[in-house]
Parts: structure tokens; sequence; C-alpha cells
């Protein structure tokens, strides 16, 4: 009542952002280059961080230009690390805006936004004896949480990257391999090709054996989902996805209503309806932007969309969230932003 | 309305190359928003919030003289900037683009009697939309006056002067009143509808809230300087008003300024719209502070011509606009606040009696476009 039409937590968020019971943020401590176009960025988060399970991702809204985007990112630091602090380490990818902005141009000092850390790219319960860790690229982030948090007897890890450069956290890597904490094999697919999945025999002659993780881009998982299916070992396969993988081109589309904030306009079906409200001005929540991370979710009002993966239609139904990141107009729709 | 319109001397195809060039204008501001525009309107965010707070904290000890003195002033200045620069601009979406949902049109709530999204709707869709159209745009007198000699007079018109007084004063709640078209909504037959029932319920929610802090709380929290407190935040209430009443008078009503009849309208072109906004628009000439106490809409030409940039884009994008009347031989209606606010106050008076109906006709443009 005292601060009426704004809340008392809009004048404590100008002295204390990071304070229990604000929204959650963090602040950006410091950036550490990793290799030419990947950067570790250490965050101290809010105190209301619930903290994380190694292997598991954190949504983060950054300011780029001005304008707050939301992108998920694993977490490389360890559970138990003494300052509180966590950190992701983010690839600069050919026209992302995001990431390119986070390896090349953030400041220490920096608010950003932050979610509650999820995910099920998560060791289980009970220790497995033995440990295949299979990755590519970017794909070894969220791995390398798990490397950092928990020392197995026997790990193995296969990893690609374009080059010996290219590696992140190669000398870390290395190290661990000194100290015979990890057996590494290192595919470098500039000069040796892309990893086929049939040569895991020669890398790793017990890989059926192992509990494996798998995280890279979708054809090494498409591969390595069929390959372990095929010798009746998936149960030990857990994989993470960093791109969806869209199976259909729309057809269909038609008229969105956006009705909460009274806008209508026109999309085809095969664009996402994320990238439509937010072309059309609409206040969309977003996170990993390829259908993992929930962090879109809104009630579809009326009408029926397309999931965008697996061409499954969705109709409206009183309670029905749809992804708005991996869903497309499938005739006309009324969605509740 | 003057008796030569000022501008038939533009042929159709003239008109439509003034609104590219015009659209030209926006598209590069919006291609260039960025980060600069994004710190700059948390800064000023930031800076009302802590001036509010150091002023009411400030006349917590009103009873001493220089203290309330002190608190009333940042007081009136934080309301107006609540109100003008950050309040009016949010609401319009001219920060939407950033996608923060703490700075946003459908988040954001003002100190100001009528909710945001009452006002949002009669001021973005209505007034925005049909600018200076005698019997659609309400701003056009607000219900209660005359302000062209185009306009039909009533007898309850010789007391304009008092009318327009009285608005002034307690401004936010004339506004509130026009946003829920009090006058057409209190006939008999309107006043039980539903719809206009649930919002006169929001406006009078709204009105607790602001009174119940600036009348209650915040005096009762002064204990001793009950009284003064109580005297400073109406001052403060006051000043606002009258403050944001003199700016918004001065964005239609001075001499020189356009309005259009009803027929003008139909089929109206993009390029025929822009040309409305700056004919039926006035602007404030003068300082950077007094640019940004009148919540840039001292640029009130721009403003009608792009509602939804940033507004401290506005003084740039005004060079360009100005260059553009220039080219098109139009005329650029502007003025110190003191000029332009005695030019509109003269019109209430010589309005307030009844004038002989000018012979004008604005061109018909829909059949020249046919004919072209």
């Amino acid at each position: 009542m005292v601060t009426t039409p704004l809340l008392p937590s809009d004048y404590l968020d100008l002295v204390s952002p990071l304070r229990a019971g604000a929204d959650l943020r963090g602040r950006i401590e410091a950036v550490h280059p990793e290799t030419g176009d990947a950067a570790t960025i250490v965050i101290r988060p809010g105190r209301g961080w619930r903290g994380h399970t190694a292997g598991q991702y954190v949504r983060i809204g950054v300011d780029v230009d001005g304008v707050r985007l939301w992108r998920a990112y694993s977490i490389t630091s360890p559970t138990n690390r003494q300052d509180g602090r966590v950190t992701i380490t983010v690839k600069a990818i050919p026209d992302g805006k995001v990431s390119n902005h986070l390896v090349c141009r953030a400041k220490p000092g920096t608010l950003i936004q932050l979610d509650q850390p999820t995910g099920d790219f998560v060791l289980p319960q009970a220790m497995p004896a033995k440990v295949l860790y299979l990755t590519a690229g970017s794909g070894i982030t969220p791995v390398m949480g798990m490397l950092r948090d928990i020392e197995f007897d026997d790990v193995v890890m296969v990893h690609c990257a374009p080059q010996p450069q290219d590696v992140i956290f190669r000398n870390e890597l290395h190290d661990l391999v000194a100290d015979k904490k990890l057996r590494l094999t290192e595919v470098h697919t500039d000069t040796d090709g892309m990893l086929d999945i049939a040569r895991l025999d020669a890398l790793v002659p017990d890989w059926a054996e192992r509990e494996t993780w798998a995280c890279g881009p979708a054809g090494l998982l498409d591969a390595a989902e069929e390959h372990w299916t095929e010798h009746g070992v998936q149960e030990r396969l857990h994989t993470e996805r960093f791109r969806p993988s869209v199976v259909v081109a729309g057809d269909g589309g038609g008229e969105v209503t956006f009705s909460a904030t009274g806008k209508t306009v026109d999309a085809d079906g095969a664009t996402p309806l994320l990238d439509i409200g937010e072309e059309a001005g609409v206040l969309m929540p977003s996170g990993c932007r390829m259908g993992i991370c929930f962090g879109c979710i809104t009630p579809l009002k009326a009408g029926a969309v397309r999931d965008l993966r697996t061409g499954e239609i969705t109709e409206a139904e009183p309670g029905v969230l749809i992804q708005t990141c991996v869903s497309a107009a499938a005739g006309p729709c009324d969605i509740e932003r | 309305m003057t008796a030569i319109d000022p501008t038939a001397h533009l042929t159709a195809e003239q008109i439509e190359e003034l609104g590219r060039e015009l659209d030209a204008i926006r598209d590069e501001v919006i291609a260039s928003r960025g980060e600069k525009d994004s710190a700059y309107i948390r800064k000023v965010i930031s800076a009302q919030r802590k001036l509010e707070l150091v002023s009411r904290g400030v006349l917590l000890f009103s009873i001493f003289p220089p203290a309330w003195l002190l608190g009333t002033a940042g007081l009136s200045v934080a309301k107006i900037m609540d109100n003008m620069e950050i309040g009016h601009n949010v609401l319009h979406g001219q920060w939407d683009w950033m996608r923060d949902p703490k700075i946003h049109s459908t988040t954001w709530e003002w100190d100001h009697v009528s909710p945001s999204d009452q006002w949002k709707h009669s001021h973005n869709e209505l007034h925005h939309t049909y600018t200076n159209v005698i019997g659609k745009d309400n701003d056009l007198g607000y219900g209660i006056m005359r302000v062209d000699e185009d306009q039909k007079w009533h007898p309850f018109h010789l007391g304009q002067p008092l009318w327009n007084f009285l608005n002034a004063c307690f401004f936010e709640y004339g506004i509130a009143a026009y946003d829920l078209e009090l006058g057409k909504n209190l006939h008999k037959r309107r006043r039980k509808n539903p719809e206009f029932r649930a919002r006169a319920k929001a406006v009078g929610r709204k009105i607790r809230k602001q009174v119940l802090k600036d009348y209650v709380i915040h005096p009762l929290l002064s204990g001793p300087s009950f009284l003064t407190t109580l005297a400073a935040t109406f001052t403060a209430n006051l000043v606002r008003n009258i403050w944001s009443h003199s700016v918004i008078m001065c964005g239609h009503f001075p001499e020189g300024v356009q309005v259009f009849e009803r027929r003008s309208i139909k089929g109206e072109t993009r390029g025929q719209w822009y040309l409305r906004q700056m004919m039926g628009s006035a602007n404030i000439s003068g300082s950077k502070a007094m640019h940004f106490m009148t919540g840039n809409l001292s640029h009130q030409i721009e403003h009608h011509l792009f509602p939804d940039l940033p507004s401290n884009r506005y003084a740039e994008v005004a060079v360009k606009v100005r260059a553009l009347f220039e080219k098109y031989e139009l005329e650029y209606v502007t003025g110190p606040l003191p000029k332009q606010v005695f030019s509109a106050w003269r019109k209430v008076f010589r309005l307030s009696l009844p004038n002989k109906k000018p012979k004008v006709k604005t061109p018909d443009r829909e059949q020249e476009l046919v004919a072209a």
C-alpha cells in the first residue's frame, strides 16, 4: 500500500537485486576465454539459487543490444564450489546473438536473469562401476560439470572437435589423464573425419558395458541411439540435445491471436509461435528455443497447433499448455499472452 | 479550422511520397535501437524511484518549512517523471522491444488514478488513431470544451474557461472520467452495463489505493508532520496535474493546428494519416530539461507520427521531420511553452462564445486518388 502502484521489491531491486526473495538474478563476475570461440562465465547467483545437480543446465536472460534474450546453458562448475559461484561455458555459434555476446562482449558486473537449474541429464544415485562420456564440440559442457563433480574408478571419454585447439577444457582434461583419473580419446574431425559410431568397438571395446552419457550434435546422438538400441543396451545411454530436430516442414498456418495483448497476426505453418509473438511485440517467455526447457509454455485458448518436431497436432482444451518455441499454427489459434 | 486548407497544394502522389519518407525515418530509428536506449530508460526509472523515496523521506519532517519545500518540489518532479517520460511512454509500448517484463506496456502501472489499461484504450487506440477528427477524437476538448470553430456551440461552453481550469487542477481525475467515457455512460440505460461497471470499479480501486498512499499512510507515517505532509502530497499532485494538463493542451489546441471532418478520413491512406498527424499536432520549443519534463511530448508532432519510438530519440527525429515540413511547404507549429499555453487558453476563451460557421472544404482526396 505504501508503494502503490509499485511493489516494495521495485525499490529494493535498485539497491539489492540479488537479495533473498527477489526475482532470481545473477551477476557476471568474470569471463575466462577457453578456446578461440568459447568462454567460461563466472556467475554469482542471487540468494534464491537452489543449487544444481551435475549435468543440469540453467536458463539465463541476457540483454543483448538492449533486448532481453533467454537461452539455456549447461553448468560446468562442480556442485560443491566453495565460493557459491556457478559457471557456464559458452561456445559462440555463427549468428548466435546470445552466445557471441557472452563470449565476446559480456562484462563483469553485468546483471543477468536466471532460472533455477533443471534437466535430467544427470548422474544416478547409485554410482555405476564403468562410465563412458561421448561428446562433441560444446557437448562437452554438461559432462565437464559431471567430471568436476564426481570421480569414478573407471571413466573413458571420447570427444570430437575439429582440431586440438578447439577442445574446450583441454588442459584440464589432460591433467586428469596424467593423474590417471580419465582415459581420453580425442577425435579431430578436420583430420580424422566425423566419428563413425562403429569405430567405438576399437576405441572403447567394452562400451556396451558402460553407463554412457552422450551430448553433441543431432547426427552423433541419432547414430548413438541407433547403435545402442541395435545392441540392446539402450537403457545405458543417456543423451542431451542442444538443437531441436525439426521433422515437419509446416503446412497450414493461420491467424494467430494473442488475446492477453490483443494482437492478431498471420502466421505460416513453419514458424514457431514464439518467433511470431516476439515479432509482434508480445511479451513471450522463452528459454532454450528447442523444446526442452519448458520455459516458454503458454496456454492455448482456442484452435490448434502443430509440434514442429513430431508433426503432432494439439487442440485447445482447458488447461492445455503448449511449447511456443516448437509449435506452429495449424489453422487459426488463440494464445493466451 | 482555418479558411484555407494548408495542405491543398499537395498532390496525392506527393502525400504518398511523404509517407514513404516518414517510414524511412522510422525504420532508421528502429534499426538502431539498442543498449544506449535501454540504459537510458533504466536510468530514468531508477532516478525517478530514488527521487520519490528521498522526497517522501524528507517529507516525514515536513513540519520544518525547508523540508516541506524540498520534499514537495522533489515529489512533484518525481510524479511528473512517472507520468510523462516514463508512464506515458512505456504505456505506448515504446520500450516493449526490450522484452523486459518489468518495463513493458502490458505490465506497467503508473502513479495516476486512471488504471493503465483503460488509459491505453482511450489514448493509444482512440486518440492516436483518430487524432483531431471531430466526433471521433474525444481529446478535442475532452467532451467538455469547444476547441475548434467547427465544433457545435452549446450554452454549456460559456463556462469552458472554468471547466478547463478545474480540469487542470484535477487532471488525473478528469482523465479517469474521460477514459471511462463518463459523459456517455452515465445515461440511465448505460449505467447498468456490466462492462462499464467493472471498469468503474477498477477506477474506484485505483483511486482508493492512490488516495490511501498519498493522503493517509504517508501523512500518518510523518507523525507530528501529518498535516504538512498531507499538504505536500496534495500540492505535488496539483503541480503534476497542472503541468501535464498544460503540456497536453499545447499538443493539439494552439492556433495553427488543424482539425478534420469525419468524412475526410474515410479510406485514408498511410500518407494521408501521416499528414493528418503532422497538421494536427503542435510542438513546444525549449531546453533539454524542458523536453524531459514534458516526457518529450514537446515533440508532439514526432510523437504523433511515431507513437511507439523511444522518447529519447524524438529530438533527433525532429530535425529530419522538420526538414520534411519545409520540403513539402507545410507549417511546423511550435513555440516556447508560455506562448503555446497562452495560445491554447486564448482559444478556450474565444470559443466559449459562438462563431459563424466557417466555409471550408477539405479537398476530396478520395476522388483525386481514384483519378490518379
